[in-house]
């Protein structure tokens, strides 16, 4: 009775305390239910779900970058507007002076990250509200791209460059109907997590503190494998996992390891938490916020490469809304709009909750003026929802 | 029969855990000055809160009489309809807007649904007459000095056809002129036939306008004083504002005073207008020590602290900062934690803790590279060393991974405290270490300090409750208007002593 009581109290307050996490899930989940009724099961097609991851990707790479600048307790409006400067900047370097893909991307991230220096240095350094400097920075970039471009559409790129977007894991073997490595990668991927967790409990118990019950560590670890599965199998039934997804686990493994493990990362929540604490704590808040901009604008290349690889071409117009998109993820994702709240984890779910509501609408045909419409919503009721459970915390 | 304007009939207001106001009787005489004193937290501006309705009817016990009638305000509104205004330290004015634009802000004169500009301007000019101010109603606010605004915010009461005028310490902010000029001023409303009820700390404008003087201690009446029928005397008033047996406890120390490990010399501190905040500070602490910085609000102790702790406060600094022997140049709170001078804000929750943070995090964020290994934050160090503080400073938490928002201000003050000796510094700066928490937390945090100094290391302690500085401290500096203007031993430190320093009395000593 004791002991049963006892573990239904863990389970309440590992119920209560990740509430706000929940509920990203749980958006995730009804939206899916409802575009696969929409669309008689098409929706959730593992055709359609590899598309979904693909749209998905320079929403979410964007969104890596974008929760960490909002958590520091600002906002970047000009994302959209650098991808696709950047784009063209990629289209540039490979169609019109031909350089391989290697040194092209990199030269273009180099070009993202001097960006994001620009923004970082009136941001930071010159006390300029971000939403200003981005503001600014969205409609510089939108006339240089089209400066640059002189309005016309860009490509088509090296077959290597495309691979970023529309390749997928070559396979070992040839099954009917699944793709063998990527099952395999997924089987290891489970394995490692596995370890990694094991591990952490371990040395936690080693210190002497409290850890979960077996049963809900076990528990813990059958729900998180067999999500990893799923999600592995809705690709390896189709073609495989594709690059994409592989660059988006490296970067949320990334930025994951930055906001939880460094210093870094405790700046930035605790700049956006409380800024004049965190300076008198000894922080130095311009370094990191700028670091958080440079961040910021490398990924926006990125995306923008991403972007560019899928349409196999930079077109002058390319990036228009994606700020929205970033945004409103990393505020279903759990971020706070007054800062210092949010994780790179929970945006990446609410890029994939943008991106179902993008693919979705685009399945059923829905004009352009409804997917506005529902989209803008969408932010509006997420910060909403930010707002009104912060409120009953207090 | 005196007539009395107002007559507030015991009035007990409390907060939870705390009582403000206890059964305060307060009358005012129509047509005169009466100076309300005492110390910091004797309950003088909750008093003319619950007056001006701040806190509402139903928040206080008692009764406010204003002219025979009982009143029951429900907001400021409601005061201000009878003829009660009050003016606070921070002044309420819009800097971008004209001179007659503030004056009838949220009071304008109205042509149908417009703004009657001409009117405005006419009436403006007619009560700044009233306050003897010479200004183009024209000019924004934001270019005229602070004792011009002072009187910009009376002519505003004054448009309202205000009858009792709050102040609550005017001159706070003010020059000597200005000061002067002011009083001026509130002898001339008097003759106008305006009451005025005036919140000082400096007795001695208190003895140049007043016709009474009530003091306030500890949330009660102990006096009212009458110009007309008795000799006020300012030792008298200082006796009657501290003049409580001490309550708190202070546990023992026994531990050797050593050399001079900081050293402060000739310091002057500019505010970002230019204001010289901090005027020649010289002072020391040693190895072993609790030194005291006594002073009202407003002395300037916090701008004296903060900008040692890496410049954190004033825009320009003069000066020399010695720390073992040697002289320091410190451009940063960062650079200042890492040479070994900390500081505990007064402010707990503006500007100590990431109230949305849990409570390990905020203990640990001065102190990450000591758990950092190869730039990745080992988080069972972390706890641990979180865990430790916990017990040693008994935080009264089920673990640590509490958001500090959940805390009572006892147990986040003992976070914030956490987080400064985690970071071991040798010259600890605490900045009203104890406020708004409860004795037992109080006792507690003592007991902290003395521990910390038997190591060798040394606390600056800058404290509002006099008992508590002399409690505590091995030596104190009394502060006023930016100047250190004694340094009191021991031996020689009590209540009136030092009160007598703090509100400007008494010869500069160089101890």
């Amino acid at each position: 009775m004791d002991k049963k009581q006892k573990n239904l109290n863990t389970l309440t307050n590992l119920m209560k305390g990740n509430i706000r996490q929940y509920g990203m899930f749980i958006a995730l989940f009804v939206i899916m239910v409802i575009f696969n009724i929409l669309t008689d099961g098409i929706f959730v097609s593992a055709r359609n779900l590899t598309n979904l991851y693909l749209q998905t990707g320079y929403i979410a790479v964007l969104a890596t970058g974008m929760v960490l600048v909002i958590i520091a307790g600002h906002i970047d409006l000009s994302v959209g507007s650098i991808a696709a400067f950047t784009g063209a900047i990629a289209a540039i370097l490979q169609v019109k002076m031909g350089l391989p893909t290697i040194p092209t991307v990199l030269i273009t991230l180099l070009v993202g990250a001097l960006i994001g220096c620009w923004q970082g240095f009136w941001i930071a350094y010159r006390k300029v509200p971000a939403f200003i400097v981005t503001l600014a920075s969205m409609l510089m970039f939108r006339g240089a791209v089209i400066a640059i471009t002189r309005g016309q559409t860009i490509g088509p790129f090296s077959d290597s460059f495309n691979k970023m977007s529309v390749g997928y894991l070559p396979d070992i073997a040839n099954f009917e109907g699944i793709h063998l490595l990527s099952l395999l990668v997924g089987v290891v991927g489970v394995v490692v997590y596995a370890i990694m967790e094991f591990n952490k409990r371990e040395k936690r118990r080693g210190y002497g503190f409290e850890v979960l019950p077996i049963q809900f560590f076990i528990g813990k670890l059958i729900l998180v494998s067999g999500l990893i599965l799923a999600f592995i199998l809705s690709m390896a039934l189709y073609k495989g996992i594709p690059y994409t997804v592989i660059i988006l686990v490296l970067l949320i493994g990334l930025y994951t390891f930055i906001t939880t493990k460094t210093p870094l990362g405790r700046h930035i929540y605790a700049i956006g938490g409380n800024l004049e604490a965190a300076r008198l704590s000894g922080i130095s808040a311009r370094k990191t916020l700028f670091k958080v901009f440079v961040s910021m604008g490398t990924l926006a290349a990125l995306s923008g490469m991403i972007y560019s690889a899928r349409l196999n071409s930079a077109a002058p117009s390319a990036g228009n809304l994606f700020e929205l998109d970033a945004i409103a993820a990393s505020f279903i994702g759990g971020a706070s709009a007054s800062g210092g709240v949010g994780t790179v984890f929970g945006a990446i779910i609410g890029a994939l909750v943008m991106a179902s509501i993008n693919n979705g609408m685009s399945l059923l045909n829905l004009d352009i003026s409804y997917q506005y419409l529902i989209k803008g919503l969408v932010l509006l009721l997420a910060v909403w929802f930010d707002i009104s459970t912060r409120n009953k915390n207090k | 029969m005196a007539d009395f304007i107002l007559e507030m009939k015991n009035i007990t207001k409390e907060f939870p855990g705390v009582k403000a106001l206890d059964a305060v009787d307060f009358k005012v005489k129509r047509g005169e000055i009466l100076c309300l004193v005492g110390e910091n937290g004797a309950g003088k501006s909750t008093l003319m809160k619950v007056l001006s309705g701040v806190y509402p009817h139903g928040t206080y016990s008692g009764d406010i009489v204003l002219n025979g009638e009982v009143q029951e305000f429900s907001n400021i509104k409601d005061s201000e309809k009878v003829g009660i205004a009050i003016i606070y330290q921070e002044l309420a004015l819009i800097p971008e807007m004209s001179v007659y634009e503030n004056i009838f802000l949220g009071n304008e004169i109205k042509k149908g649904a417009v703004i009657d500009w001409n009117e405005t301007i006419l009436k403006a000019q007619g009560v700044l007459k009233k306050v003897n101010l010479e200004v183009n109603p024209d000019t924004p606010v934001k270019e005229l000095g602070v004792g011009k605004q002072q009187l910009i915010e009376i002519a505003k009461q004054l448009a309202k056809d205000v009858k009792l005028l709050i102040l609550d310490e005017p001159t706070a902010a003010l020059n000597d002129d200005d000061s002067a000029n002011l009083l001026e001023i509130l002898k001339d409303l008097r003759k106008q036939g305006i009451t005025c009820i005036m919140i000082s700390h400096k007795l001695n404008e208190v003895m140049e306008v007043a016709n009474e003087v009530t003091v306030l201690r500890d949330g009660q009446t102990v006096a009212t004083m009458d110009r007309g029928e008795q000799e006020i005397d300012e030792n008298e008033i200082v006796r009657l504002m501290v003049g409580r047996e001490l309550t708190n406890r202070y546990p023992a120390r026994d531990v050797e005073i050593e050399d001079i490990l900081m050293e402060v010399k000739n310091w002057n501190v500019y505010d970002s207008g230019g204001k010289k905040v901090i005027d020649d500070a010289n002072f020391h602490v040693r190895r072993g020590e609790i030194v005291g910085i006594s002073g009202l609000m407003g002395a300037g102790r916090t701008e004296l602290a903060m900008s040692i702790f890496g410049k954190s406060f004033g825009s320009k600094i003069e000066g020399d900062l010695i720390l073992n022997e040697k002289r320091i140049e410190l451009n940063s709170p960062k650079q200042s934690i890492e040479a070994g001078i900390n500081y505990l804000t007064e402010d707990r929750k503006e500007k100590g803790l990431i109230l949305i943070q849990d409570i390990k995090s905020n203990i640990s964020i001065s102190s990450l590279q000591a758990i950092t290994h190869r730039n990745v934050i080992n988080d069972n160090e972390e706890i641990k060393n979180a865990e430790e503080y916990r017990t040693a400073l008994q935080i009264k938490t089920p673990n640590v991974e509490q958001k500090v928002m959940n805390l009572s201000g006892g147990n986040q003050q003992k976070v914030v405290l956490s987080k400064c000796l985690l970071t071991s510094p040798d010259v600890l700066i605490v900045d009203e270490p104890t406020r708004g928490i409860d004795v037992g937390s109080k006792y507690e945090i003592y007991g902290i300090m003395n521990e910390y100094v038997s190591r060798g290391k040394s606390i600056i302690m800058i404290s509002s409750e006099l008992p508590e500085i002399i409690g505590m401290s091995d030596r104190v500096y009394v502060m006023f208007e930016g100047k250190l203007v004694a340094e009191i031993p021991k031996e020689r430190m009590t209540q009136e002593e030092i009160m007598k320093y703090s509100i400007g009395q008494g010869e500069k000593t160089n101890g």
